[in-house]
């Protein structure tokens, strides 16, 4: 049996001291696609934070396992170097730093880190450019400071572009669907699927289900007051649609 | 190496001379002290000094009687301090105010080997790459200067550049003309005091209607102990000329405090452009705030003709206690003043840096651009003057201050001043101060950045304004410097 590629074990967390995770068990293996959904302040988004290491957020008892590793005590950019992504529900900007500038560091730190030579500038453009077509972006974000005056779509976008380049093993994608058009929606579900292969995992966090339509998962979790109260396949989220959470819990 | 050194400045390829230059020390990494023998005056000061330094120098009669004019100025006057930074008492009787390589030099081969070791440490190539370059460096080793290249090729185009001691030697009319026009001797306390004893610094005149084809850069470097460096410089550019100028200093560690108090002057006649940019990497003091330059500068530049125009750049990283405001008066009718500036203060440092722009003629313009950056316990002041004369008619200025704030116990200031005698002119100012964003850190770090990086990253971003006026070259340094400088501001 392979080991997972994360797990969550009886995870509890709690932001300023306020307990907002109770007890939530998880595992995600290679090459699955896990769905989190959940009405508000379910903990959803402190669920991609404490995977991907926020200072904000406390683990206060329980275990985080990558690869088999506990993870508690790394820090966020050691866990980004070690192949964990985040696409953020609201995405930074950076002024006065240009995209590639911040994303060809980004990738080359990692490369570093597998011991993989560092990409040049020109290698590094001629592989942004194929990514950026298949996100559907706009070439010319490229030159922009990060996320700088881009629209919604676009910093969406953006994410899902950085993560193209990044090649994560895992990726936690918070919310990526809102503030999305159903074109941008599409665009950026494609992009997502092109990902999916055996070795990556996702997990999918959203409050809708229209992202499953197009992103269909392996497994389906709500997450309601602190803790999976229902897990499922694919379906469990058309229920979701049909029903709402509350028919659920 | 060539078979013909040339003391010369700028890495040409930039980046990876600086970044070896960068990795060779840990804490200050410029924090090396040259052994040479020098011919020391005995600290104090007196008239006795003066007439010693102006008799060394073999200077004219008209030099010496204005340099005792401002010493005697300079007695009646008080040391300043409305300023917004504190430092130690400064003893003007313990400083020794004249240090010289002994050895009187004819050409670079004879420059000491420890000199030129010196260089080599700053990362100043020894062969020709500075003539790839395109750069002519006036190198002031101390107080005299020790080379000065590219000269023939100036010359041809009738540009002097060389050290102000030899233009007093070889081009007395036009010092004469220009030296205290625009920092009249009695300006203030420093530059009375820089007047009385000023010991080099360079001189630029770029003759009518020729444009510079090369960066002119120097490289300052206070190197004798208890030594007070008093450079001056004198920039004149005539009738549709053009000029760019570079300044970027380093200093070794010393553990007293150093005073160094410079006057830079800038003339810019009609239709003349002066572009001025200045990196200063001087020893800030420990971590505990020991030790440390003092710089106390004044820089002026006077827009004389129609049409002048007079750039300021800065980046200012080093220092224990910076003061300092690089000014323009805007005489000419559409004359145009900018100020462009990145002041980062860490640990101890303090700085109360700024500009005035003193708008005279019609339709004058200026802008000001000041990017504050403070970390661990640095004070960090802006204090700007616009002034608009009465005959200003249409003047307009536009004035940005952002200040940005690392970690808790640091401090940014902003005291513009606004003085208005003109009912025509427009004014504008914006101003920030915040807190680098725990946001912005949390995502570039997800992204695989280390929290340093990321800092870096995003104080660069913040600077942008200010490096895209600085030349490339420069604009690398720049950029290295300030990542150097906020090692250890977080975390």
């Amino acid at each position: 049996m392979t080991t997972p590629l994360l797990e969550l074990k009886n995870v509890h967390a709690s932001v300023a001291g306020t307990p907002i995770l109770k007890g939530v068990n998880l595992v995600v293996n290679p090459g699955e696609v896990h769905a989190i959904m959940g009405p508000n302040g379910a903990g959803k988004s402190t669920l991609s934070k404490l995977i991907t290491g926020h200072p904000d957020y406390e683990l206060t008892e329980g275990q985080i396992l990558y690869k088999g590793e506990d993870i508690a005590e790394m820090e966020p950019d050691e866990r980004a170097r070690a192949g964990i992504f985040m696409s953020f529900q609201y995405p930074v900007e950076i002024p006065g730093v240009s995209t590639s500038f911040f994303l060809k560091a980004a990738v080359n730190a990692s490369r570093r880190e597998r011991g993989e030579p560092e990409l040049d500038a020109m290698d590094f453009l001629k592989v942004a450019r194929t990514k950026m077509k298949q996100v559907g972006m706009p070439g010319d974000l490229l030159h922009r400071a990060v996320n700088e005056g881009f629209s919604g779509g676009e910093k969406k976008k953006n994410e899902i572009f950085q993560m193209a380049m990044l090649e994560p093993t895992l990726a936690v994608l918070d919310e990526t669907d809102s503030g999305l058009d159903v074109d941008a929606l599409r665009t950026i579900s494609e992009g997502v699927n092109a990902m999916r292969n055996d070795e990556r995992g996702m997990v999918v966090i959203t409050h809708y289900q229209r992202l499953l339509d197009h992103i269909v998962p392996d497994f389906t979790h709500i997450l309601a007051g602190g803790k999976i109260v229902k897990s499922g396949g694919a379906d469990l989220a058309k229920q979701v649609e049909a029903s709402g959470y509350e028919g659920l819990a | 190496m060539s078979s013909q050194p040339d003391v010369s400045s700028r890495p040409s390829s930039g980046q990876a001379e600086v970044d070896e230059i960068l990795d060779q020390h840990d804490e200050y990494k410029y924090g090396f002290v040259t052994d040479m023998e020098q011919d020391v005056l005995p600290p104090g000061l007196d008239e006795s000094v003066i007439r010693f330094i102006s008799a060394k120098k073999d200077e004219p009669e008209w030099l010496l009687e204005w340099r005792l004019k401002a010493f005697a100025a300079w007695q009646k006057m008080e040391e300043p301090n409305w300023q917004f930074v504190t430092y130690a008492d400064i003893d003007y009787q313990a400083i020794s105010y004249f240090a010289a390589p002994k050895k009187k030099l004819e050409s670079i081969d004879e420059v000491d080997p420890e000199i030129l070791e010196t260089f080599e440490k700053l990362g100043i190539p020894l062969h020709e790459r500075a003539a790839l370059a395109g750069v002519a460096v006036d190198a002031v080793f101390d107080s005299v200067s020790v080379a000065t290249t590219f000269k023939d090729k100036l010359h041809d185009l009738g540009i002097i550049f060389c050290s102000i001691s030899e233009a007093v030697r070889e081009h007395p009319e036009l010092v004469r003309q220009y030296l205290g026009t625009v920092v009249p001797v009695t300006d203030n306390y420093f530059a009375a005091l820089n007047s009385a004893v000023f010991t080099d610094g360079s001189f630029v005149y770029i003759p009518k209607g020729v444009k510079c084809p090369m960066e002119l850069s120097t490289y300052f470097r206070i190197n004798a102990a208890n030594t007070g460096q008093f450079e001056r410089t004198l920039i004149i550019a005539d009738e549709s000329s053009y000029v760019s100028y570079l300044e970027g200093c380093t200093a070794p560690v010393r553990k007293e405090n150093q005073l160094h108090a410079a006057v830079v002057e800038l003339v810019a006649h009609t239709d003349a452009k002066i572009k001025y940019s200045t990196v200063q990497n001087w020893y800030p003091g420990d971590k505990d705030g020991n030790g440390g330059i003092y710089n106390f500068v004044t820089k002026r530049g006077v827009c004389e003709g129609d049409r002048s125009h007079i750039s300021w750049t800065q980046v200012e990283t080093g220092s224990a206690v910076t003061w300092k405001y690089p000014s323009c008066v805007l005489k000419g009718e559409n004359s145009v003043g900018e100020f462009y500036s990145v002041a980062l203060t860490n640990n101890h440092q303090q700085a109360d840096t700024g500009t005035k722009m003193v708008h005279l003629g019609k339709g004058t313009t200026s802008t000001i651009v000041s990017k504050g950056i403070s970390a661990g316990k640095g004070q960090q002041t802006y204090r700007g003057l616009v002034s608009i004369g009465p005959k200003a008619h249409n003047a307009r200025n536009h004035t940005q201050c952002d200040s940005l704030l690392l970690g808790k116990e640091c401090g940014a200031h902003t005291f513009p001043y606004v003085d208005v005698r003109n009912a025509s002119a427009v004014l504008e100012h914006e101003a920030s101060t915040s807190k680098i964003s725990e946001d912005q850190l949390f995502y570039a770090m997800q992204r695989g950045l280390s929290e340093e990086d990321a800092v870096s990253m995003i104080v660069n971003g913040f600077c942008k304004e200010v490096f895209k006026e600085l030349p490339m070259e420069f604009a690398v340094e720049a950029r290295k410097l300030l990542e150097v400088s906020l090692e250890g501001a977080v975390g």
